[in-house]
């Protein structure tokens, strides 16, 4: 299990930490809205592969969850559980329950 | 943590070549990561077994986790578990089929992906993924073992280009027949045949396919990716 707020600071830290390692410019600020996937987004498409594996690797560093979030469920969904920051959290929380599980 | 020793996966690791490759690389000084299906008798304090099969997502998954806590890094990753069964495609089983593709295509997949995860951090690693001669000399009998690792071939050539920007070198090699329990079945005047068509006219050796692996997995082989290396004048 993970909490919602552990969750959500994951997901900034590793998107800073991309920002640091692809050199690519960071927004003024970052939250629940800032778009990752779909219109105007903050990182372009291999951004994205990095964010989901730097969040995967902390979230197994910090919480001893080994999981894959890039799955069958998230890859087909209708809405990518990846569009932004908050969607994102959502989906580390729900994967981690379903890894528990 | 992070190991002082460079940290090595050998896949299909309990025998033949890969056993082989594990003791090669425990006496190069590395840490030597090893999985199979079953238990292995290898002993040292720098060799763990773990009893995965590479087809098994999950089981994979947790592996790299496990090698990740204890050791923070994955140098290296020879990729040589695979299934094979030499069979004329009209005696061919779906069942059958389905599983060479699951270990030697998907299994291959898997272990990479969930490696390269770790090794894209420090941006270092290194892949081998095991390949055969028997795919570029369309050696009849073995179709569907041939195609699996024809798709390892192009598999490994596209990862090199997914993953050459975190300093991640992904290749094939390809060993002509030796002599391990794969091929024990395969009757001794269809291996002379194949043999007598090489370049150089032997059957490999375990030693062969060190240096090939050497070569690939030296951190000087930075700009070697996307590359197959076969055995015995095969192209």
């Amino acid at each position: 299990m993970i909490a919602r707020k552990d969750a959500y600071e994951i997901v900034i830290e590793s998107l800073n930490e991309v920002f640091a390692q692809t050199g690519m410019p960071a927004p003024a600020a970052l939250g629940e809205d800032t778009v990752l996937v779909g219109a105007d987004p903050v990182l372009d498409s291999l951004g994205v592969v990095q964010l989901i594996v730097e969040v995967e690797q902390r979230v197994e560093q910090g919480h001893n969850i080994s999981l894959t979030l890039a799955n069958d469920k998230a890859m087909s969904a209708r809405n990518s559980p990846f569009r932004t920051i908050g969607v994102l959290a959502d989906h580390v929380v729900a994967t981690a329950q379903e890894a528990a599980s | 943590m992070s190991s002082e020793r460079p940290v090595m996966l050998v896949t299909g690791a309990r025998k033949g070549i890969g056993r082989y490759l594990v003791e090669h690389y425990l006496k190069k000084g590395y840490a030597v990561e090893g999985c199979s299906r079953g238990k292995a008798d290898i002993e040292s304090e720098f060799y763990r077994h773990h009893e995965v099969d590479v087809a098994d997502e999950k089981g994979v998954r947790h592996m790299v986790g496990d090698i990740t806590k204890r050791h923070g890094r994955i140098d290296a990753v020879l990729n040589n578990a695979a299934i094979a069964s030499m069979n004329h495609v009209l005696l061919t089983p779906a069942k059958s089929a389905n599983r060479m593709l699951e270990v030697n295509v998907t299994g291959t997949m898997l272990v990479c992906r969930d490696a390269a995860k770790v090794m894209m951090r420090r941006k270092y690693g290194r892949i081998v993924n095991f390949t055969t001669i028997v795919a570029p000399i369309a050696l009849a009998g073995e179709a569907v073992y041939a195609a699996s690792k024809s798709a390892v071939v192009t598999f490994t050539r596209i990862l090199a280009f997914e993953l050459g920007q975190w300093g991640i070198t992904c290749n094939s090699f390809g060993a002509t027949p030796i002599m391990t329990d794969m091929i024990k079945g395969v009757p001794q005047d269809k291996i002379n045949a194949v043999v007598n068509n090489l370049a150089i006219k032997r059957l490999g050796t375990h030693e062969d396919c060190a240096n090939v692996c050497d070569f690939f997995i030296s951190p000087t082989s930075d700009n070697i990716t996307g590359q197959v290396i076969y055995l015995g004048g095969v192209t």
